[in-house]
């Protein structure tokens, strides 16, 4: 079974420190690390045992990320590089991404739910019908029956067993698997595999669909959201300043006499 | 005199003009008297002026309406979809069109008349059996197809687990723009879709439009806009689409529906949370914001530390990465107010902070805040309400 792993590299944004005195975001020096649902979703296609093509697009930096993902397990990387690609939004990321699968056999395609930088969680139903697969996202366990996946979608209030035949897309979360850690095996013998570095050309993508100029969305303005300014802090013995704030809040009748 | 009505700004039923007048909800233009209660109720939005000559020239155009995608599951719809036909009406009253709601299940029940009621002018309806659970290539199928023909020029989705499974793949099939989660939708002067969101975790906001597609599409979390008060009163049209499906427009089959008895916490329409975090160090000391949250009849919130440490369930997380709530009051105990943290609750109205250190991020958007130790604020706090 062949299956391809869409992953991408951001900054790990839990990390990211704004300057107190501007307000502004810190860009230097945030560490980038592989999207965590996409490490998970790495990990699902080592454990059903296929062979494994890790994805991804971005800067000659991404590199990086797949070959963490090949000392994790996987068997093939390639890397979608071009300035072409850049500025993508999901709908051209999601067209170039289907340029280069549709080039490869596959059976299976698994993705992390949504990248931590962006949160969108659409690359993968956008990839998905432009090579008009089934999808099923939100995965939280996957079995596969010959050929057919069946896999429990997750849903605010429980989950829904769903199944398609292959081949397929998925978009995992976190609650399928803790992704391994590589071995120090793993780790030496990604540095001897071969990373595809390929350009628009080499996967034939249509110039009308992929990069900035062609993405339907456009960035206008990007800002510091302003936080409310600090209100009061109450000040006194604990016992004083618990009566002040219940005084406050049934001042305002956001709490009533009980 | 002269002839007023009550605006969507007003969330009462009546309202007291002075002079023993009043005005209700869909009483459309009265007269009032030039009273204090008059110019007060002018000035807070609550009621507007005829003005014929304005509503002649502004007859509602035909077509390029802005639409709502309402979900429904076992024939119920979430709050969400409600919060974003009142976000819609906003909308399509800025751009004098239409607001409409497409609505796909196996058998109506009262849904559209409660679409109508919360703003929808229109309901575009599609019954059929293979549409009773939702499925995503029957979905993608039906809008799609409602898109092209109808030419609707803003379409909006609940980013539920619904909304963010079928949007990307309508915008896909159509070649149109989509963005996630988005917190703020205005109309520009080019009267295009001006979409706010939240983007590097929450540490920066961007500003989205899509200039060169239509329609224009959005997905927006639950709790983020404001629904508009229920007018059963309102009148609007169903409009019953004809839809030709077969088995093979599935691509999936959905196998069994399992609803887990995990009481999940309503937080995005709750109007008291509490909330606690990492500062309360122990399962134990969790109970102490649940015997609050009880005691003020609110919700139990978290933090994502305090549900990766296991003192309870995911469905209570507040933020980034869990829900976005705007309750009338958030009480953040020992909760440091990490960016991701506060994108999710920062539209509270009154937001008290409790936290033993006092340079914690989250007295930075505290209305109300108390240094001290929570083991013995809480406490004190809870005899102090019930006394």
């Amino acid at each position: 079974m062949n299956i391809v792993v869409c992953v991408k590299q951001v900054p790990n944004t839990n990390e990211v420190k704004t300057d107190p005195k501007t307000g502004t975001l810190i860009r230097e020096g945030v560490p980038v690390i592989i999207n965590p649902e996409d490490k998970v979703a790495v990990e699902a296609a080592l454990q059903l045992n296929g062979n494994v093509i890790v994805l991804s697009m971005g800067p000659p930096q991404a590199e990086e990320a797949l070959r963490e993902a090949l000392a994790m397990g996987a068997h093939e990387a390639m890397l979608l590089c071009d300035v072409k690609f850049a500025g993508s939004d999901t709908w051209a990321t999601a067209n170039a991404l289907a340029a280069a699968i549709k080039r490869l056999s596959y059976d299976l395609i698994i993705c992390g739910r949504q990248a931590i930088d962006g949160d969108t969680a659409q690359v993968g139903p956008q990839l998905a019908e432009s090579l008009a697969l089934p999808q099923i996202s939100y995965v939280q366990k996957i079995e596969i029956n010959e050929n057919k996946i069946i896999a429990h979608r997750e849903l605010e209030d429980g989950y829904e067993i769903v199944e398609a035949k292959l081949p397929a897309l998925i978009t995992v979360t976190k609650e399928l698997h803790k992704p391994r850690y590589a071995s120090l095996h793993g780790i030496n013998s990604a540095y001897e595999k071969e990373i595809k570095v390929l350009t628009a050309k080499d996967i034939g993508a249509d110039e009308k669909t992929v990069g900035l100029k062609s993405s339907p969305t456009k960035v206008k303005k990007i800002f510091t959201p302003q936080g409310k300014s600090a209100g009061v802090k109450l000040e006194g013995d604990i016992k004083t300043v618990c009566q002040k704030l219940i005084c406050i809040l049934k001042e305002k009748e956001i709490i009533r006499e009980f | 005199m002269a002839k007023v009505r009550l605006t969507d700004n007003f969330s009462g039923f009546f309202l007291d003009l002075g002079t023993g007048v009043t005005i209700s909800k869909g009483d459309g233009f009265i007269e009032a008297p030039d009273t204090i209660e008059l110019h007060q109720a002018v000035s807070n939005g609550y009621v507007d002026f005829e003005n014929e000559e304005k509503e002649k020239t502004q007859k509602i155009k035909e077509g390029q309406e802005v639409w709502v995608f309402a979900e429904q599951r076992n024939g119920r719809i979430p709050q969400v979809v409600f919060e974003l036909i009142g976000k819609a009406r906003e909308l399509a009253k800025k751009l004098n069109v239409k607001a409409g709601a497409v609505l796909l299940c196996e058998k109506e029940k009262d849904m559209p008349g409660e679409l109508i009621a919360y703003g929808a002018d229109k309901v575009y309806l599609a019954e059929n059996p293979l549409l009773k659970n939702y499925n995503t290539g029957v979905c993608t199928k039906v809008i799609s197809d409602l898109i092209k023909k109808e030419n609707p020029d803003i379409v909006m989705y609940g980013a539920t687990h619904i909304g963010r499974d079928l949007a990307p793949r309508i915008a896909q099939r159509i070649t149109t723009g989509l963005t996630a989660d988005c917190t703020g939708l205005e109309i520009d002067d080019d009267s295009l879709l001006i979409q706010t969101k939240p983007a590097f975790g929450g540490n920066i906001m961007a500003q989205i439009k899509c200039p060169d597609h239509k329609p224009q599409m959005s997905t927006v979390r639950p709790g983020v806009m404001k629904m508009h008060e229920k007018d059963k009163g309102r009148t609007g049209k169903v409009i019953k689409i004809m839809v030709d499906l077969n088995e093979n427009d599935s691509l999936t089959r959905v196998i069994e529906i399992v609803k887990e008895n995990k009481c999940v916490a309503n937080l995005e329409s709750a109007e008291i949370i509490v909330a606690g975090g990492r500062g309360l160090g122990t399962r134990e000391n969790f109970r102490h914001i649940e015997e609050l949250a009880g005691l003020l009849c609110g919700e139990v919130g978290a933090s994502r530390a305090a549900v990766d440490a296991g003192w309870i369930s995911k469905d209570h997380q507040v933020g980034q990465t869990g829900k976005t709530v705007r309750p009338k009051l958030y009480i953040a105990c020992g909760i440091s107010g990490a960016i991701q943290h506060r994108t999710g609750m920062q539209n509270a109205g009154i937001i008290v902070a409790i936290n033993k250190d006092p340079n914690a991020m989250i007295f930075q958007i505290a209305d109300y805040g108390i240094v001290g130790d929570l083991n013995k604020v809480i406490p004190q706090l809870i005899e102090g309400i019930k006394r």
